[in-house]
């Protein structure tokens, strides 16, 4: 720690209307390192990293910038580009309908005289590529790879630039087990080259693993910065900081109310939507019980999320044949509307694109799905909908200035707990989480957890869709695999470890036929 | 202290078209040496831009939702036509004719609301076609022009409430007292939506910035009260007919579930399918209604004019979208206001009016009217830009 710090940031603080978004934080991060943040949601992480990046412009907040010792008045994103100093955000911004190459030269396009270079473009993004481990043609296109991949083409887009300063903003929070081992490795290969980076996460394991300093905010404030060299970091020690109190467990105590069957599927198949004669999900059998909570763990693309959503009002997919059943009966959900007044919710994985209006309000977004309960001959109670939404809020712990707040304004775990409190609000039977706890810290991680175990212990039942099997161990009383579209396995929590997990899910069904 | 400024500065920004408003025609007030604000010139004013009003209200709607309905004009037209041929060539009583008006309109908001909203092609290209397919019929039944009906229709435009409370001094009562009822009903909406706020824990905008912002606007109605009032008819049937429009169309849109449908949709439409909304029949109804404004417009037109022609309402569906956008409703949808798009009509109502009354020849006052559409977004665009990074 005796060389000087390649970035050092003094006393920054930043107000939004009604919320004091950072107050005096000093952040240093030394040359070469990794350095990790890490606080609860709405601590003001990503909040920090806009004002480096000039996404907040100088002016817009308090506090001194000094990047490779020179000071630093970044009026936007540009400026702090030709700095060296690059981010990667928390919601990706890759065009679709380009390609990765495209993606990657981004306004920075290899032209000669506003002419693109097509060979130069293709040669160029190869090796950047293959630094990276993207294992892609460079002319496909953004849609047609995975969130991993996708990921992956933003760093491979940052190294297009002369980067100094990488910084990633939960980048493996969309990301299964292995995508993120894959995206972690090369973070540290990086930094053996000599970029700088900063890694906002909530993953507190991974952080761990492979940060040189972690500096943890609270509301906006330093608590503290460790470092690994004084010696281990241990995750209580992360906890303890982020909430202000000890978290004694993980996981909120759940003792098992299984009772009648809930919900049924038998011998769901989907097909593909566009490309029609493959099966996304294959022949699937699965029971859940009122009060039962009951996991889904596949790999990504493995058939889950397509699975909730064929049965969801078949939002997904094409052909699709079996027979669901709804508390014993033969039920149907042609469309979204029968499955919600059947009493079935489904909470995306994605909420910007399917879960959130982000320019309505916390009270619209909440209320949207069970209007109807709100209103009386068409005509909305404005009082009781305000007050709906006040104890949504408070429930959830929803960390907004208001409840008239546009979703817009609130921090990416916050908009996820709006998402939920949507469905929640609906007062389903049948709760089917995709990815609840994707970006969220791990203090309401806890409170969704105990939300979940409150909706099964008044007898719902719950299914869980997470890519994180601890987690999925820890609050289910079942747990499903699946593998290439087909249910592999029904394991009980007694007998779940990741393992065993884990080698049902990646089980090659197509050659066992 | 701070978040008095901060919420200031917000509201200002909401009610700085109100102010562009009070600019133009202070401007055209000078220019014009009074004329302007002349009590008969308010009167035509509305007459004259009812048909911008009506239609907006329409279009703000299906802006919101993320469409947009090229077609209004020939849908005026059209609708005319046939208005003007039950009466002229059926002799038809005239209400009579306009039922069959606002049936017409409800049958082509049901021709584009099914191919928008069942067959799903976008509402440009469905309005596009509509556009060209209801002036070719609007030439076909109103080709030559059709004009001489009963007194009663006439009345439609041309009428005033009568005047059973007699006149204070040269104030109509009648309008008075529609001017004081309505504020004052306005004022008290506002305390009691505002202690519902209260009520339930949420904090409400602090009440410096409550009183400032409604006394500035039941100033301005008074204002307006008071010159209606002076007029030679007081206030006129057509401002009844839009006034109740507007009201029942902020109603539909602030407190229905099927207005906030229509919200939802703009705003977010995967996110709309995925809570069960049926966005399909909330897209065909938003249609239905913009038919049934149409028609209301193309009543308000044709006995204005005394005529049917099939040449009526060319442009109307630039006015309405310029309104539209003037008065804060966002191209992208899911934002917008009935309230902002009818200031937005009005501030292009007061631009004709004033251009005209001052002589400037029309080709310029397009020229004028297309700056004033341009500069309008410019100033909100902006200002949204800057009151993000405050
Ligand atoms: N543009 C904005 N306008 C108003 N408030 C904002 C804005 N951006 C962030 N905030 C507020 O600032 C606070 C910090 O938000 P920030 O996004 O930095 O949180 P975070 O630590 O990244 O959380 P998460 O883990 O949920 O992503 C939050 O209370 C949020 O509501
Ligand atoms: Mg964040």
């Amino acid at each position: 720690m005796q060389d000087t710090p390649i970035l050092s940031m003094e006393s920054i603080s930043m107000e939004f209307p009604g919320v004091k978004a950072l107050s005096n934080v000093t952040f240093k991060v030394r040359q070469g390192a990794i350095h990790a943040i890490c606080g609860e949601n709405g601590a003001g992480k990503s909040t920090l990293m806009k004002v480096l990046s000039g996404v907040h412009p100088h002016g817009s907040y308090s506090g001194d910038i000094t990047f490779q010792s020179s000071p630093c008045h970044f009026r936007s994103l540009r400026d702090s580009e030709r700095r060296g100093i690059v981010i990667i955000h928390q919601e990706l911004a890759l065009i679709p309908f380009l390609s990765i190459a495209e993606n990657i030269f981004l306004g920075n396009e290899q032209a000669r005289a506003g002419v693109i270079d097509w060979s130069k473009v293709q040669q160029r993004a190869g090796g950047l590529m293959r630094r990276v481990g993207l294992n892609e043609h460079p002319m496909t296109r953004i849609v047609d790879i995975g969130v991993g991949k996708q990921q992956l083409v933003e760093i491979a887009k940052a190294l297009a630039k002369r980067v100094e300063l990488l910084i990633l903003d939960e980048p493996t929070a969309a990301l299964n087990d292995e995508d993120s081992a894959h995206l972690l490795g090369l973070v540290q290969q990086l930094r053996d080259q000599g970029v700088t980076c900063v890694i906002i996460s909530h993953k507190l394991s991974e952080i761990i693993g492979i940060a040189d300093s972690i500096t943890v905010l609270r509301d906006g404030e330093v608590v503290e910065t460790l470092h690994a060299a004084d010696g281990p970091i241990t995750e209580e020690r992360l906890i303890k900081d982020m909430v202000g109190r000890e978290l004694s467990s993980r996981f909120p105590d759940h003792v098992s109310n299984a009772g009648e069957e809930a919900f049924r599927l038998a011998d769901w198949t989907v097909y593909h939507p566009i490309d029609t004669e493959r099966k996304v999900v294959d022949g699937a059998n699965l029971v859940v019980r009122g009060g039962e909570v009951v996991g889904l763990a596949g790999l990504m693309g493995s058939g889950r999320t397509e699975m909730a959503m064929s049965v969801f009002g078949r939002s997904y997919g094409t052909k699709i044949s079996g027979q669901l059943y709804l508390g014993g009966k033969p039920a149907e959900t042609k469309r979204v509307s029968d499955a919600v007044a059947q009493g079935i919710a489904y909470v995306s994985e994605d909420r910007k694109r399917y879960g959130l209006n982000l320019i309505q309000s916390v009270r619209e977004n909440m209320t949207v799905a069970a209007l109807r309960n709100l209103a009386k001959g068409g005509v909305i109670e404005a009082a009781a909908e305000a007050a709906a939404a006040e104890r949504l809020r408070r429930e959830l712990t929803v960390k907004t200035p208001s409840v008239e707040a546009p979703v817009l304004k609130l921090s990416g775990g916050n908009q996820q707990k709006v998402s939920l409190a949507k469905w929640v609000y609906t007062d389903p039977d049948v709760l089917i989480l995709d990815e609840p706890t994707r970006g969220i810290d791990v203090g309401a991680k806890f409170e969704i957890y105990t939300i979940i175990n409150r909706l099964a212990q008044q007898g719902k039942a719950v299914i869980v869709i997470s890519s994180e099997l601890p987690e999925l161990i820890g609050i289910c009383d079942r747990i499903y695999t699946i593998s290439e579209g087909r249910i592999t396995g029904d394991v009980a929590r007694a007998d779940a470890t990741q393992e065993h997990l884990m080698k049902l899910m990646t089980i090659e069904t197509k050659d066992q036929v | 202290m701070a978040s008095i400024k901060e919420s200031l500065s917000g509201k200002l920004r909401q009610y700085g078209i109100i102010g562009a408003l009070v600019v133009v025609v202070v401007i055209f007030e000078i220019m014009t040496n009074g004329r302007l604000l002349l009590p008969d010139n308010v009167a035509s004013l509305i007459g004259q831009n009812a048909y911008v009003l009506i239609l907006s209200i329409g279009m703000v709607m299906v802006i919101i939702a993320g469409h947009i309905d090229l077609s209004v004009g020939s849908q005026v037209a059209f609708i005319g036509g046939v208005l003007g041929w039950a009466m002229y060539h059926w002799r038809w009583p005239w209400p009579a004719a306009v039922a069959l008006a606002l049936a017409i309109g409800l049958a082509v908001g049901a021709w584009h609301g099914f191919w928008v909203a069942y067959v799903r092609i976008p509402a440009f290209i469905v309005t596009l076609a509509g556009m060209l397919v209801f002036r070719g019929l609007a030439i076909v039944i109103a080709g030559f022009t059709m004009a001489g009906f009963p007194g009663g229709f006439v009345k439609i435009s041309s009428g005033s409430l009568p005047h059973f409370l007699g006149y204070a001094g040269d104030f109509d009562g009648v309008t008075m007292m529609i001017g004081v009822v309505g504020v004052a009903g306005m004022v008290f909406a506002q305390m009691r939506s505002r202690a519902t706020q209260v009520k339930h824990g949420i904090a409400p905008e602090p009440m410096a910035v409550a009183v400032i912002r409604l006394a500035v606007i039941s100033g301005l109605a008074l204002f307006l009260t008071s010159l209606l009032a002076r007029s030679s008819g007081g206030t006129p049937i057509l401002l009844v007919i839009v006034g109740g429009l507007i009201l029942i169309y902020s109603f539909v849109l602030n407190r229905t579930v099927f207005g906030r449908h229509v919200y939802a949709i703009g705003g977010n439409l995967n996110a709309a399918i995925l809570s069960g909304i049926n966005t399909a029949r909330t897209n065909f109804v938003i249609f239905l209604h913009m038919g049934i404004l149409c028609a209301i417009a193309a009543v308000a037109v044709v006995s204005r004019a005394g005529a049917a022609t099939a040449v009526a309402g060319a442009n109307y569906e630039l006015d309405a979208i310029a309104a539209c956008f003037i008065g804060g409703t966002a191209v992208t949808g899911g934002i917008g206001r009935v309230s902002g798009a009818m200031v937005g009509a009005l501030i292009m109502g007061v631009l004709n009016m004033g251009l005209s009354i001052c002589g400037v020849p029309s080709a310029w006052q397009q020229v004028v009217k297309g700056l004033v559409l341009l500069a309008a977004v410019a100033f909100d665009l902006v200002s949204k830009r800057r009151s993000k990074v405050a």
